[in-house]
């Protein structure tokens, strides 16, 4: 056999000088800060001593991201608890009350059917207060169009201009876009029985509402459509909100008969049954947490148009805010009972 | 002698055009006549009573979940294997594990390791690509998401082939398992993930069992199927004559068939790992972390760049994926037939032994050392922050695109709304229903033959019950639309790319491109471009489904003999001709199946496109999902988008038998 086939010894001499000129590099290369090392501590721990894990769900919309962000931060850096956050649609957050897998939900807007079935049937949830956020459902009209109609806001006016609304998705009628579904809307309702010559279309998620405002106020377009407060998207733009008949105690009662407009929503908190009777002070800073509208939307701000990370964006507000966490803080340690006594 | 008259094909087949025609004639007359009538149609909120027992169902299986022993020790025990499985793999690259800050396997140790893996199961030039790419994954700032995404995928491939494989093997082996798999796996492929997702959470708790079960449900049915062809596919001679020299089953099976079968089993596991990719995003919405989770966050946000950063990385996570799983494909077959694979064979033993010394090396340095474990974000003074530049640049282009097309883009999709998509849902959505079955049904049998009416007759049958005909008439005309804009795009690109090598060479990666993007990256630049609305949904559904219809048109084309376009080109034909003569017309088996499986997968799409404002049966789905009162609906509107998918998969591929047919009698 002539040397060229199968003679390992030549290419094997000059692969071992480089496996040793690569093992002296590696060698003498290596060093810097080890993994594990002093930097890298574990969370300070904080005033009182138990606090275990918190399973908290995050509900996709930057408000609720907004509440996680400063719950955590405070559990986590005031009382040394441990915050899995858990990204999960409403639903399912409620559906893991019955699993065992979901402690707490910081925001909930409504959801009588679910509050029904985990609440008072199944009997795995409690209702933990309000959160001080009011939420205000309406319909909303871009800026440019409030201010050069201001006769818009009010429904009567809406017919007048239902052509200007038309798209090619309304047949012929004037486009009210709807969102994302885990919203119940009133709308298909409220546009047959105040006779509006308006047509719902499903946009189908917050996404397609959110890009639709900013098209139509750049292309100075009439645009009308379901929207909300407290919502991040104020920050970059002031909506208008049309004014529907005042709502009364009652008017929505019967879904296929309303013809008023949204009642404002207390939102509110839901915690698991085991996670309040555990007595853990994050089940105590759950039921003390309370901001208003401005403060939501201020730590909005910072997470969806200046880009910050949740811990810095709810770093930020705390330490502008020292007075209300303390008030929280105040409040959880006076209720977390000991366990025994 | 009696002469046997056979009247040509050519002669025979206007009367199946002329039926067709004859068929949509009555239909249009109908639908003057009776417009308005009978059309089932369900508002967006209401639901029937099948919806409620389906909500019934749902709500007894939730309050159970403590108590029914199925749950307790089946379902259980399947989630704590998975569990420790991916939890296991995740410990090794991605999160924090055994008290230590950092995964046990930084960045160096798993790109060593990846690098390794592809240069001895591939060859070198993938080698490379793995190593470029697994550090691009780092300089764009998304290396743990990256890893966590990788765990999720291979895990659920480990799941999937383990049992699908040998599922596959079985249904190659046996035609009546293969005839009873068959519909089970149009099910897991067509059926929504959004409608499984709160149940499978429901099942097997969030975390990576649901994650896993969710990518596996779609990654399996390619493996199974694959894997079938390719036993199928091993010449009967060959299986003969070892069954004549005395083997058994067993020796048959594990000497013969799967050896000869290996290279498209290869494929097959291809196959698997882009499906478990694509369920990337639809995984996060159940917590599962990674690449998904980032581009779900940014959409709430419309951070156009961050959600493009987040889909490049899955985009090269899959090319990259598939370049390794193909060179392991052509290294399988070409060691079946003991040829080397080039110039580095030579050297191959000790390059490997060499190589894993490197790798234990980069493995140890990564377990100790923190600038081998985090990838570090700068380079002494040298920004290796590629992350925020791809985001800038994404956004920039989105921008630019939104400014200056959006007017052109508008008007548009109004002409092509007002002139095309509005008369075709009109005729199916206004036509009394019994009307539609009995066109849909004439139609089927003239095209298909007798078999297919009778499976799109069961399967409309299905969609009344399902009480969302109105629903699922708009989805079937938008489906119908967003096929015939994609073929009709995939025939000139098709065309274009089967004939010039190098137009090839561009385009391709451009198509893996746009198939393994996430959709959602590019939802809001065509929300900005155009609105809200049905044609929206289509121009996604496009997007997704071009780019196999357009692979499968250029095979066709590169596969017409070139002997046959001498003869043509030297008989005197100019390039249209032999395009529109020779090449497309002998092509017409790969245009059939570029047909069905462009229909596939734009109908994958449709609860994409109801997120975009396309309504209909992909609005259904999304409202079920997010509301507990609509799970029925969902459920349901689930069931009907399977349906229509299995009437247009059957009608199609029944169609493309009988177009071969006549071929083979020359």
């Amino acid at each position: 056999m002539t040397r060229s086939i199968g003679n390992p010894r030549l290419p094997g001499r000059r692969v071992r000088v480089a496996l040793a000129a690569a093992v002296a590099l590696a060698l003498a290369g290596c060093g810097g800060a080890k993994v594990g090392g002093t930097s890298n501590g574990g969370s300070n721990a904080g005033a009182s001593g138990q606090c275990g894990t918190v399973n908290l769900a995050v509900n996709p919309w930057v408000g609720y991201e907004a509440d996680a962000a400063v719950y955590s931060y405070v559990a986590q850096n005031k009382l040394g608890c441990t915050v899995v956050k858990k990204d999960l649609k409403e639903q399912v957050s409620w559906q893991g009350f019955s699993t065992g897998e979901v402690d707490l939900i910081l925001e909930n807007w409504g959801h009588q059917d679910l509050a029904k079935k985990y609440i008072t049937d199944q009997k795995v949830a409690v209702d933990l207060g309000q959160t001080g956020n009011k939420g205000i459902i309406g319909w909303y009209i871009p800026p440019w169009l409030a201010q050069a109609h201001p006769d818009i806001t009010s429904w009567q006016n809406l017919n007048k201009y239902a052509a200007d609304f038309k798209t090619s998705e309304s047949g012929g009628k004037g486009q009210l876009l709807d969102g994302d579904p885990s919203y119940v809307t009133n709308d298909a309702a409220l546009v047959k029985n105040l006779n509006l010559d308006f047509s719902v279309v499903q946009g189908g998620s917050e996404t397609a509402l959110i890009q639709s405002f900013r098209t139509a106020e750049a292309q100075k377009k009439f645009f009308l459509a379901y929207f909300y407060e407290p919502q991040w998207f104020f920050n970059e733009m002031k909506l208008v909100r049309v004014n529907l008949p005042a709502y009364k105690t009652g008017c929505d009662a019967d879904p296929a008969k309303v013809a008023c407009d949204y009642p404002p929503y207390d939102l509110n908190k839901v915690a698991s049954v085991k996670f309040v009777d555990s007595g853990s002070p994050a089940a105590a800073l759950a039921k003390a947490f309370n901001w208003t509208n401005e403060d939501q939307n201020t730590v909005s701000k910072y997470i969806a148009v200046d880009k910050m990370s949740d811990d810095d964006a709810a770093k930020k507000w705390v330490d502008a805010n020292p007075d209300k966490v303390n008030a929280w803080l105040a409040g959880a340690t006076a209720s977390a009972a000991p366990s025994t006594s | 002698m009696a002469t046997q008259i056979t009247v040509p094909a050519a002669i025979r087949r206007p009367g199946r055009v002329a039926g067709v025609a004859m068929v949509l004639v009555i239909w249009l007359l109908g639908w003057a006549l009776f417009r308005g009538r009978d059309t089932l149609t369900l508002a967006p909120s209401d639901t029937t009573w099948v919806h409620d027992r389906l909500n019934d169902f749902n709500d007894s299986l939730s309050a159970s979940r403590n108590t029914n022993p199925l749950f307790l020790y089946f379902f259980n025990e399947i989630r704590l294997v998975i569990d420790h499985l991916v939890t296991g793999l995740q410990a090794l690259i991605s999160q924090p594990s055994f008290g230590r800050p950092l995964p046990l396997l930084g960045w160096l140790g798993v790109t060593a390791i990846a690098t390794y893996v592809a240069g001895v199961f591939g060859n070198a030039r993938v080698a490379v690509l793995t190593a470029a790419g697994f550090t691009m994954f780092g300089l764009q700032g998304l290396w743990q998401e990256s890893m966590d995404t990788l765990a999720l995928t291979l895990s659920a491939l480990l799941v999937a082939l383990l049992i699908g494989i040998p599922l596959g093997v079985w249904a190659g082996l046996s035609p009546r398992v293969n005839k009873i798999i068959t519909p089970v796996l149009d099910f897991m492929q067509m059926m929504p993930a959004f409608v499984y997702l709160a149940p499978l959470t429901l099942l097997f708790l969030i975390g990576g069992a649901s994650a896993v079960i969710t990518t596996l449900i779609y990654a399996m049915p390619p493996a199974i199927r694959i894997t079938g062809h390719a036993i199928r596919s091993v010449p009967a001679t060959t299986v003969e004559a070892t069954t004549s020299l005395g083997s058994t089953k067993t020796q048959e099976l594990t000497k013969v068939l799967l050896p000869m079968a290996r290279r498209t089993i290869v494929l097959g596991i291809n196959q698997a790992m882009m499906a478990a990719l694509s369920m990337v995003t639809i995984a996060a919405l159940i917590g599962a972390p990674g690449l998904g989770q980032t581009v779900i966050r940014a959409l709430q946000s419309l951070d156009v760049g961050l959600a493009f950063n987040a889909g490049l990385a899955i985009v090269i996570m899959a090319i990259v994926l598939d370049r390794v799983t193909t060179a392991a494909s052509q290294r399988a077959e070409l060691a079946g037939r003991h040829q080397g694979t080039g110039a580095l064979d030579k050297i191959r033993r000790p390059l490997i032994i060499g190589g894993g010394v490197v790798t234990l090396i980069c493995v140890y340095l990564s377990y100790t050392y923190l600038w081998a474990a985090d990838f570090p974000a700068a380079l002494g003074s040298l920004s290796l922050d590629l992350g925020s530049v791809i985001a800038k640049a994404g956004d920039s282009v989105s921008n630019w695109a939104q400014t200056n097309l959006a007017g052109f883009t508008g008007a548009f999709k109004d002409q092509v709304t007002s002139f095309v998509l509005d008369p075709v849902q009109n005729l199916l959505t206004q036509s009394p229903w019994w009307l539609v079955v009995a066109a849909i049904l004439a139609i089927s049998a003239l095209v298909g033959g007798w078999r297919a009416a009778a499976t799109s007759g069961a399967c409309l049958a299905v969609i009344l019950f399902t009480g969302l005909w109105a629903d699922s008439m708009a989805t079937l005309a938008m489906t119908l639309v967003a096929t015939v804009l994609t073929i009709a795009i995939a025939v000139v690109v098709g065309v274009w790319m089967g004939r010039s090598a190098r137009a090839d060479g561009v385009i391709r990666p451009i198509l893996d491109g746009a198939q393994t993007m996430p959709s959602f990256v590019y939802l809001v630049p065509f929300l900005a471009l155009f609105a809200a609305s049905r044609f929206t949904g289509i121009v996604a559904a496009v997007v997704f489904a071009v780019p196999i219809a357009i692979k499968l048109i250029a095979d066709g084309i590169r596969g017409v003999s070139p002997t046959t376009v001498e003869a043509a080109t030297a008989a005197g034909s100019n390039r249209w001709q032999l395009i529109t003569k020779v090449q497309l017309p002998m092509a017409r088996n790969s245009l059939v199946l570029a047909t069905n499986q462009g229909m596939i997968f734009v109908l994958s799409m449709v609860v994409v496109a109801g997120l975009v404002g396309a309504g209909a049966l992909g609005f259904d789905v999304v409202a079920g999902f997010a509301q507990d009162n609509l799970f029925g609906k969902g459920l349901a509107a689930g069931v009907a988008i399977v349906m229509l998918g299995i009437m247009l998969d059957r009608t199609t591929q029944a169609a493309a038998r009988r177009t071969e047919r006549p071929a083979g009698r020359h």
